[in-house]
C-alpha cells in the first residue's frame, strides 16, 4: 500500500537555509546540505527546495546548489521558485532535482506546464498552487502570495491536472506560518476535483495536524517547514505519531 | 565498469551519484560501440517511451542493446529501463526492445495515477540482486506497468488498488519499476547489491 508522505520543506536564499521573519530581514537555520542529509537520514520521504529570492544571479548558485545535495541525498528532491520557462527547468533536472515546482509563471503561461510535461514527463511537473480563502471557496495568489488572479483554486487545479501536471503543491496562504492546522477543506477539495497527488502545505503545528490533513484532508502528502526546522518535531517522532493514528507512512 | 545507458533525455544524475557515493566505476553508454567495453549496464528510466525508442534508434544502440541482453552480463533496468524490455508500449504506441514477451499498459486502478510515493514491493520469488528487498518500501513514480506474457519472469509485485509487478528477472536480467537511486538506505543496498554482481563479472572478463 502507498504510504503517506512527509515532506520538509527548506527555504533557500544565499545558498542557506532561511526563515522569513514577519518583520523583515532572514533568519539563519543551517547548511542546505547537512540539513537536507539529516532529514533524510531521519526518514523524510522527500524534500522541498524553494529559492525565495529567485534572482537571475541566484540561480547559478542554486544550480551548484542542487548538484551538491544530489551527491548526497538518496531521496527524491523537488525544486521550485522562479522556474519560469522550460530552459529554467531542465537545468535542475540536469543538476540532479527529480521535480521541479512552478508556480507563477503557470499562471501566466498555462502552456508551460503541458509543455514541460511533454517534455520531460509528468513525473517531475509540480504546480504550485498558493491560495487564500474568499466568500466562495479560494483564490489562487501569485507573486509569493501577493497578487491575487481571480481564478478558483479547485478549478484551477483540475486544468492543471488536464494539463499534464503531475502533483499538486496546495498552500493555505491564510494558515501558513499559523502552527494552527492545515485547511483540511480546501486540500479535499482539490484531492477530490484531480487525479493526480495532492500535497497539503501550510499551518502544520503537530502530528496531530498531520494525520488530519492526511485522512480527513484527503492529501497525499503533507508538507512543513517550521515544526523540522525549530526541532519541536523530527520526521522519525511525526512518523510514529501517524503510525500511532492508523495512516500508512514508510518505516 | 559499469555503463550507464545515456539516450538523451533522462536525467541520470541521480543513478550515477548513487554509483559514484557507493565507489563503483562507471561510465556512459551512448553507442553500441560503447557497449563492448562495459562489463555491466544499467538503464535508468525517466521519461517517456517514444522519445526514448526514437533515440536508441537513431543511434544504432537498439539493436546494441538486444544483443547485450543475450550476451549473459548483468543489466539493471530501472522504471523505463525495465519497460522497454517488454514488446510494445501503449505509452504512445511505442514499439520496445522486445527482449520479453508482452507488454506496457497503462496503470488502471481506483487509486490516483500517475502512483507516486513510497510503496511496499513483495518479493514473489528468490531472486538474485532482489535479496532483502521482500516487505520494504521503495520509491515509485510511474503511469504504466508491464504486463510480461510469460507470468515466470515476475519477480515482484506492489500494491496501488491492484497488484502490478514491480520487478522481473532472467537469468543476469532484472528490472525494477520503481528507484532504488532515489529510495535511500534500501535503494542503495539494492545498486550495491547489482554492484557487486558487476564486480564479479569483471573478474571473470578479466580472469
Amino acid at each position: 500500500m502507498l504510504a503517506k508522505r512527509i515532506i520538509p520543506c527548506l527555504d533557500i536564499a544565499h545558498r542557506r537555509v532561511v526563515k522569513g521573519h514577519q518583520f523583515g530581514g532572514l533568519v539563519d537555520q543551517g547548511d542546505p546540505v547537512d540539513l537536507a542529509a539529516s532529514y533524510a537520514e531521519a526518514g523524510a520521504d522527500e524534500l522541498v527546495f524553494l529559492d525565495i529570492e529567485a534572482t537571475v544571479e541566484g540561480r547559478a548558485t542554486l544550480i551548484d546548489l542542487v548538484t551538491q545535495l544530489a551527491r548526497r541525498v538518496f531521496i527524491p528532491l523537488t525544486v521550485g521558485g522562479g522556474v519560469r520557462t522550460t530552459q529554467d527547468i531542465r537545468d535542475l533536472l540536469r543538476a540532479g532535482a527529480d521535480k521541479v515546482s512552478i508556480q507563477t509563471a503557470a499562471v501566466g503561461n498555462p502552456s508551460l506546464v503541458s509543455s514541460a510535461a511533454s517534455s520531460f514527463g509528468s513525473q517531475c511537473v509540480v504546480v504550485a498552487i498558493d491560495t487564500r480563502r474568499r466568500e466562495q471557496g479560494w483564490e489562487v495568489y501569485t507573486h509569493g502570495a501577493r497578487r491575487a488572479t481571480g481564478l478558483d483554486a479547485v478549478a484551477w487545479a483540475a486544468k492543471l491536472c488536464r494539463l499534464g501536471a503531475g502533483e499538486l503543491l496546495v498552500t493555505s496562504v491564510d494558515a501558513d506560518g499559523t502552527n494552527a492546522g492545515y485547511d483540511l477543506a480546501l486540500t479535499a477539495a482539490i484531492s477530490d476535483s484531480v487525479s493526480i497527488p495532492v500535497i497539503a502545505s501550510g499551518g502544520a503545528g503537530g502530528p496531530q495536524d498531520l494525520v488530519a490533513v492526511l485522512t480527513e484532508g484527503r492529501a497525499d502528502a503533507a508538507l512543513a517547514a517550521s515544526i523540522f526546522h525549530s526541532g519541536r518535531w523530527t520526521v522519525a517522532a511525526i512518523k510514529d505519531e501517524l503510525r500511532a493514528a492508523g495512516v500508512a507512512v514508510r518505516g | 565498469m559499469i555503463g550507464v545507458v545515456d539516450y538523451g533525455a533522462g536525467n541520470l544524475a541521480s543513478v550515477t551519484n548513487a554509483l559514484g557515493f557507493l565507489g563503483a566505476p562507471w561510465r556512459l553508454v551512448r553507442t553500441s560501440a560503447d557497449l563492448q567495453v562495459v562489463d555491466s549496464l544499467v538503464f535508468p528510466g525517466v521519461g517517456a517511451a517514444r522519445p526514448a525508442m526514437d533515440q536508441l534508434r537513431a543511434s544504432g544502440l537498439d539493436q546494441g542493446l538486444v544483443e547485450y541482453l543475450h550476451s549473459g552480463r548483468p543489466y539493471l533496468g530501472i522504471c523505463l529501463g525495465l519497460q522497454l524490455l517488454f514488446q510494445h508500449s501503449a505509452e504512445d504506441d511505442s514499439l520496445c526492445l522486445g527482449f520479453f514477451a508482452g507488454k506496457v499498459v497503462r496503470l488502471t486502478t481506483s487509486q490516483k495515477v500517475p502512483h507516486v510515493g513510497w510503496n511496499t514491493v513483495d518479493v514473489t520469488r528468490p531472486t538474485p540482486g532482489l535479496e532483502g528487498v521482500d516487505g520494504t518500501y521503495f520509491y515509485f513514480t510511474h503511469s504504466y506497468v508491464v504486463q510480461p506474457t510469460n507470468r515466470d519472469v515476475v519477480s515482484a509485485v506492489t500494491e496501488h488498488g491492484r497488484a502490478f509487478v514491480s520487478a522481473v528477472a532472467q537469468g543476469q536480467i532484472l528490472g525494477v519499476q520503481f528507484h532504488p537511486e532515489r529510495s535511500g538506505r534500501d535503494g542503495l543496498r539494492l545498486l550495491h547489491q547489482f554492484c557487486l554482481r558487476a564486480v564479479a563479472e569483471t573478474r571473470t572478463h578479466a580472469g
